[in-house]
């Protein structure tokens, strides 16, 4: 046991700080009742909000923590990989199918085909990405891919951009997206209820995959150790782009989901999602797929309920402005606590 | 299919697809306007026949079989092979008129183009083929030629090449020491004269040949026969020539370029600062930005004359030790929350730190102090008056009258004595002195005590500890001396431009410093210096190309490390663990090995 | 190795250019006007001034900063400098569109084509500096179309000032940059100053709506915030109360949290002057969001453009955009949207395309009118002459309206347009003279 020094001083004073920063806006904005009046249902609004942009983040998340899982990478170009399956299902599927009058008379058809071409896209450049990028600095120091990855970041931002150009894109509207459901008594834009519904799909789906199957216990392995999966008998580089294929296939599905929410698409929409998520995997434990899930929802709705509820109460003025410096700051409160990530294993200490 | 036929295929394919995607993202049309050799060659034929060439050089090169006539046939197969892609993509166009509206460089232009000008589209395309195919032979023939011809050749190609894309660059520094009519024989309005470019290569082969030829030996041999006192003395002629090189050359470079070189002297600064956390002790900070930006804003609040300034601004001198005490103070408070962290944990904590401070600069929160989005205008240039610019001015106006005479000059004083670091080639003196005592003392960190207590921090943190280093202590001294250059940087940044704005402090800074230092060579200090002109000097060079930029920037990243992992300049250290085995410090541990 | 065999050849390259300078120094020595060599650097007024000596025999410049000299057969340099990578290339891109447009429908300038050289302030202060001294490195440059921000216009409007080139920006709207205390001489601008259009949307919702609450955001670009700064102030001034003054980051996912909060203060209209992708996003949501349903939205001209209407969907139907009238008037408009289909295969991406086209247009315009042409076909151009000429621009008929230029360098149409989404067309609603 090392002894007490000014560090964990400081560190206390830090939590103490910042715990005490929230419990004064709180009580600013419950007791004292600065800012605006919000009725429960607000409330109610700002978790759901959160939650259907929460789980978008998980979604991407999920891809960075695979691939670090395995690789102990930083994939900074996975937000690309979202980005160009997004583009291109707009532009090669759901646009012309909306010119032909497709989207309005088969739905689903059409969705199901802008899922398809998506996921192909995004699994298309993952796969490029990593055997152009990563692959011949598999021994390299661990920093060198880090940098390639950003290249390759900006090589299919602007890849992207020439192909389709610089303008926004308007995704088509779904008639079965608008309005709102109510689900446990909270009232849902169907729009984000799909993505939440989706996301939950998938990530159960992803979690069965890696725990179950032959090629998930492969992946496992390789994320264990290299050396003894391959003495195993396990392709380790097929592996890895089986890995990418998994991760890639769902930023294409996050990427259709958010083009049918937020309908607008451009070649820089990667980029804050992006960071967003690798945000996310490395709050709820990198490496980790509950955590990924759970640090994407965690973001989503600290990002929706922080601003109203700490900032608003310290009377701080354009409180929405700052709901990143929020997640950023719990994001270092929660890894001064669990260096490891909220259910990380202690990979921090190990490998890391 | 034979292995061989397959791998020609492959490479035919591939540059197929290259050639492709250049004109489906429009490099092709826009480079199309760019001429390289005056209304004869432009960039964007240099580019479509050159993949054709370097499809039948690849594909001829890795032949086995010596034959000429099958290397013809490969090489030619693999020109073909290169433009299949863009012939059907010019068929495409014949059946799906309406492709513009959703790829939108696909452009009458850009079909024209690929069509070599043909009426009739089929035949253009056809006729690509052809060319293409013959082109891929002339790559064959290029692989042919014995290595000591090659090599000359292809460097002086890549020169003259170069000269003709930097034309307006070399037209810029050349106006004021040429005449209009020269100028108008060497150049056009954009690319080099046929004449000069073709004289320009010859001469540049010539050399490159007599260099290869014997020249490099003849020149090692002489400095090998010198003796010790005239080493000595060589050593010193060189660094005194260097020097004098330095001093006079913003106004050899002129304006525009000594611009660049103060904006690769700001990150040359940044990088030296990042250097001591990454490349000493390892600890990868993704948010180097927020030293920067201290810094940046200290020196506005204090010299500001405007409302967000003091009622008495201070002097950007006596300004600048608190800037650079402030980054170190934001440095070393930063760094207490994250020290427990490691590896990627903390790269995304640092991340969120500049994130902070950027949403933080444009707040609404912040804007009575700092400005908000309006920024704080109105911080003046720096600059040194009185007795001591005045005793400069004995020393410097004499150097620069004499320099005049060859249209070349120095630090100068303005008609009131004063000398005012206010348009690039003066900046260039600040940002040349403050990179001087950066690098004095990363040197002199870097072969410290603390220094190699960084280092074996950055080697293995456990042992470390277990061999007594206190690695806290060292740590936070990391941080907050990396932190010193950031505000230094950001000091003079602000100075230099006069009011700042929140946009200058965004997370791409941060990312363009690590990944200066990283291609430059990690823990190297010349690699900083290396890495900032590769990565800021260049770029800015080819601002011509502003819409592609970060697209070619994204390549030249991966190429770079593709090419060099250990980076262009890399610390003796640093190499001799990349060439000893693949799995040193910073590579992925395996595991805990039993 | 390597390394010292590339130094090498580096250092004889930069020889051999020495020696090539060397060579032919006796020939011609003089300086370009605008050539600010620190050696000489002293005073560079006096030092433009004679070196336009050698201009052609019959063509004498008395200009008093300075000409530029034209070659029979050479064409006209102007630049730009646009944002034209990252984020908000939309923004410049379009803009830039605009400006070749106009030189392509302007023809030849007296007998001289016009060439364009285009450069990237990438939306950034230091961006706008770097761009701003390669343009004034160049003496042969007459003018500028720039900067797309005003963070970037402020320091690219010292630089090139100081070179007398002229300079007219057709986004920039921040108030510093036209304010009779801090604007450079030569800086114009055919944007609406902020101070104009927020002052425009305040008075439209006040007296014409009768609205007496309202919201504004804004996403911490000086545009917006400035905007959204004016119309509060002035709707405060006109005796209205500002319920929220919120800001949302310009790349958000998710503006319900903000929303739902703005519902809670209760306003009759929100007023978000921001640029499209937030402002669609807004625009879609608060339809969505309890309590607003029936409050009114408006927006300004960053938002005026199709892109804005289909991004939105229905949802833009009825809210009220400011900015310049571009419905009615003159048919320049169509056959300029014609040929920008045509050229770069989209509609407008932004709504500067408009005020770049007329800021070349009154560019140009000018340059005709002060251009000396000589016998020869070779040109001076008087750069004071051509400020003054810019400065005295009135009732230009452009896409924008009729542009007039004020003593402070603000050149837009005085009239400023409140124009409602009806059937996904902008129509003019009411307009705003000051």
């Amino acid at each position: 046991m090392r002894r007490f020094s000014y560090i964990d001083l400081v560190l206390w004073l830090f939590r103490i700080g910042i715990i005490g920063v929230v419990l004064w806006g709180v009580t600013g904005k419950f007791i004292l009742g600065v800012g605006n009046e919000y009725t429960v249902s607000d409330w109610l609004d700002f978790f759901v909000s959160g939650l259907s942009q929460g789980s978008l983040y998980a979604l991407i998340a999920l891809g960075y923590t695979m691939v670090y899982g395995v690789l102990f990478m930083i994939n900074f170009a996975h937000g690309e990989f979202f980005m160009a399956g997004a583009m291109t299902s707009t532009v090669l599927v759901a646009l012309p199918l909306q010119n032909a009058g497709y989207i309005d008379r088969f739905p689903l058809l059409s969705l199901l085909a802008i899922f398809v071409s998506a996921v192909l896209t995004s699994v298309l450049v993952a796969v490029l990405t990593e055997r152009i990028a990563y692959r011949p600095l598999r021994n390299a120091p661990r920093l060198v891919p880090l940098i390639t990855a950003i290249g390759a970041s900006f090589f299919w931002q602007y890849y992207f951009r020439g192909l389709f150009g610089s303008s926004l894109l308007p995704f088509p509207e779904f008639a079965m997206f608008n309005g709102k459901i109510a689900f446990w008594g909270l009232d849902f834009q169907k729009a984000d209820f799909a993505v939440i519904i989706t996301s939950l799909l998938v990530m159960f789906g992803l979690q069965q995959f890696v725990q179950r199957t032959k090629t998930g216990r492969a992946i496992r392995a390789v994320a264990e150790n290299k050396d003894a999966a391959t003495l195993m008998g396990i392709d380790v580089n097929r592996t890895i782009t089986i890995t990418f294929i998994v991760g890639a296939s769902m930023a294409g599905v996050a990427g259709v989901l958010y083009s049918i929410v937020f309908r607008q698409l451009n070649f820089v929409m990667g980029f804050i999602p992006g960071i967003k998520a690798f945000t996310a995997a490395v709050l709820g434990g990198i490496g980790s797929i509950p955590g990924a899930a759970l640090g994407g929802l965690f973001l989503g709705i600290i990002e929706a309920i922080g601003p109203p509820l700490f900032l608003e109460g310290l009377g701080v003025a354009g409180s929405h402005q700052l709901k990143d410096v929020i997640a950023f700051t719990m994001l270092v409160l929660v890894l001064i606590f669990r260096p490891q990530g909220i259910i990380g294993e202690r990979l921090a200490e190990k490998k890391a | 299919m034979n292995e061989e036929l397959r791998g020609t295929l492959k490479t035919g394919l591939v540059a197929g697809i290259v050639t492709l995607s250049l004109g489906m993202i429009g490099i092709l049309v826009s480079f199309n306007n760019r001429f390289i050799v005056t209304d004869l060659v432009t960039l964007a034929d240099l580019l479509l026949f050159g993949m054709a060439v370097l499809a039948g050089y690849l594909a001829a090169s890795s032949l086995k079989q010596n034959s000429i006539v099958s290397k013809l046939l490969h090489g030619g197969l693999a020109g073909v092979l290169a433009a299949v892609p863009t012939f059907l993509l010019i068929l495409l166009t014949l059946v799906w008129e309406d492709i513009r509206s959703s790829f939108i460089n696909v452009e009458p232009d850009l079909i024209a183009l690929v069509t070599l000008n043909n009426q009739s589209v089929v035949t253009g395309g056809i006729l690509l083929l052809v060319v293409f195919g013959v082109a891929g032979m002339a790559g064959v023939g290029y692989a042919l030629l014995p290595d000591r011809f090659r090599r000359p050749i292809s460097m002086s190609l890549a020169w003259t090449i170069g000269s003709g894309v930097m034309s307006d660059i070399l037209i810029g520094i050349l106006r004021p020491r040429l005449s209009q009519d020269a100028l108008r024989g060497l150049f056009g309005s954009t690319g080099l004269q046929p004449a000069p470019f073709v004289v320009l290569f010859v001469m540049l082969t010539a050399v490159f040949f007599w260099w290869q030829q014997g020249g490099q030996t003849r020149y090692q041999t002489l400095r090998q026969n010198l003796t010790p006192s005239q080493q000595k003395s060589s050593r010193r002629v060189s660094i005194s020539l260097l020097v004098i090189f330095l001093l006079i050359l913003p106004s050899l470079l002129g304006v525009y370029l000594s611009e660049i070189f103060n904006e690769v002297g700001r990150f040359v600064l940044m990088g030296l600062g990042l250097n001591i956390a990454i490349g000493l002790a390892g600890l990868l900070d993704l948010g180097y930005v927020t030293n920067f930006a201290v810094g940046a804003y200290i020196m506005a609040l204090l010299t500001s004359s405007s409302e967000f300034g003091l009622d008495n601004p201070w002097s950007f001198w006596l300004a600048v030790p608190i800037c650079v005490l402030a980054a170190m103070f934001t440095g070393f408070i930063l760094a207490l929350p994250v020290l427990k962290m490691r590896g990627d944990y903390l790269a995304i904590a640092t991340l969120g730190f500049g994130e902070i401070i950027r949403v933080l600069a444009r707040s609404d929160a912040l804007k009575p102090v700092i400005g908000g989005a309006q920024g704080i205008l109105q911080i003046p240039a720096a600059q040194i008056g009185g007795f001591l610019s005045q005793t400069l001015g004995y020393v410097l106006n004499p150097i620069n009258n004499f320099l005049q005479r060859f249209e070349l000059g120095i630090l100068a004083t303005n008609s009131n004595g004063e000398i005012v670091f206010g348009n690039p080639p003066q900046l260039y003196y600040l940002f040349i002195l403050a990179s001087l005592l950066m690098l004095f003392i990363s040197r002199r960190l870097n072969n410290s005590r603390t220094g190699r207590r960084w280092m074996a921090i950055r080697e293995d943190e456990d042992v470390a500890a277990a061999m007594g280093i206190n690695t806290t202590n060292a740590k936070v001294l990391a941080f907050t001396l990396s932190a010193a250059s950031g505000g230094l940087a950001g000091a003079i940044f602000a100075a230099k431009l006069g009011s700042i704005f929140p946009s200058s402090f965004e997370l791409l800074i941060s990312i363009n410093v690590l990944a200066l230092i990283i291609v430059g060579g990690l823990g190297s200090i010349p690699g900083v210096i290396v890495g900032a002109f590769a990565l800021v000097g260049i770029p800015q060079l080819l601002s011509e190309f502003a819409e592609f930029r970060l697209l070619l920037y994204g390549i030249a990243l991966i190429g770079m490390m593709l090419m060099r992992p250990e980076g262009l300049w890399p610390s003796e250290v640093h190499r001799r663990e990349i060439k000893s085995d693949g799995d040193d410090e910073t590579a992925v541990p395996v595991s805990v090995k039993p | 190795m390597k390394r010292i065999s590339w130094l090498t050849l580096l250092m004889l390259l930069l020889a051999m250019a020495l020696v090539a300078c060397g060579g032919s120094g006796d020939a011609e020595p003089e300086a370009d006007t605008g050539d600010t060599d620190t050696a000489a650097e002293t005073d560079t007024d006096a030092e433009e001034a004679d070196t336009s000596e050698e201009a052609a025999a019959e063509l004498t410049c008395d200009d008093a900063i300075g000409c530029v000299e034209i070659a029979a057969g050479d064409p006209i340099l102007i630049a730009s400098a646009l944002v034209i990578t990252g984020p908000n290339e939309s923004l410049g891109l379009d803009s830039q569109y605009g400006v070749e447009i106009a030189i392509e429908q302007r023809g030849e300038v007296a007998g001289h084509a016009v060439e364009l050289q285009a450069e990237d302030e990438g939306c950034s202060a230091e961006g706008g500096q770097t761009a701003g001294q390669k343009i004034a490195s160049n003496p042969s440059i007459v003018g500028v179309i720039g900067t797309s921000c005003s963070g970037a216009g402020v320091p690219m409007s010292q630089i090139v000032c100081a070179e007398g080139i002229a300079m007219i920006s057709p986004s920039n709207t921040a108030p510093v940059l036209t304010d009779p205390e801090s604007r450079q001489t030569c800086y114009f601008r055919t944007a609406h100053n902020d101070k104009v259009q927020g002052r425009a949307m305040a008075e439209y919702v006040f007296n014409e709506l009768g609205l007496t609450k309202a919201a504004a955001i804004h996403d911490g670009d000086p545009y917006t915030e400035g905007l959204a700064s004016v119309f509060r102030d002035s709707f405060i001034e006109l005796g209205g109360e500002v319920v929220a003054f919120e800001a949302e980051a310009a790349d958000a996912t998710n503006v319900e949290p903000l929303l739902t909060s703005i519902a809670a203060s209760g306003p009759e209209i929100i007023y978000y002057p921001v640029f499209i992708p937030l402002g669609s996003l807004i625009t879609k949501t608060a339809k969505e969001i309890d309590g607003l349903e029936g409050v009114v939205l408006a927006a300004a001209d960053g938002v005026q453009s199709p892109d804005f209407v289909d991004a939105s969907g229905g949802a833009a139907e009825g809210m009220y955009v400011s900015g310049p009238d571009l419905g009615f008037g003159n048919d320049i408009y169509a056959t300029f949207l014609e040929t920008y289909q045509a050229n770069y295969g989209s509609e407008p991406t932004a709504p500067f395309h408009a005020h770049a086209y007329d800021a070349t247009m009154m560019l140009l315009n000018a340059i005709e009118s002060v251009a000396q042409v000589g016998d020869d076909g070779s040109m001076l151009i008087g750069r004071q002459a051509l400020l003054d000429a810019l400065g005295s621009t009135s009732g230009m008929e452009g896409i924008t309206g009729t542009i007039t230029c004020d003593e402070n360098g603000d050149c837009a149409d005085p009239k400023i347009a409140v124009s409602q989404v009806q059937d996904g067309a902008f129509s003019s609603v009411w307009s705003y003279e000051p």
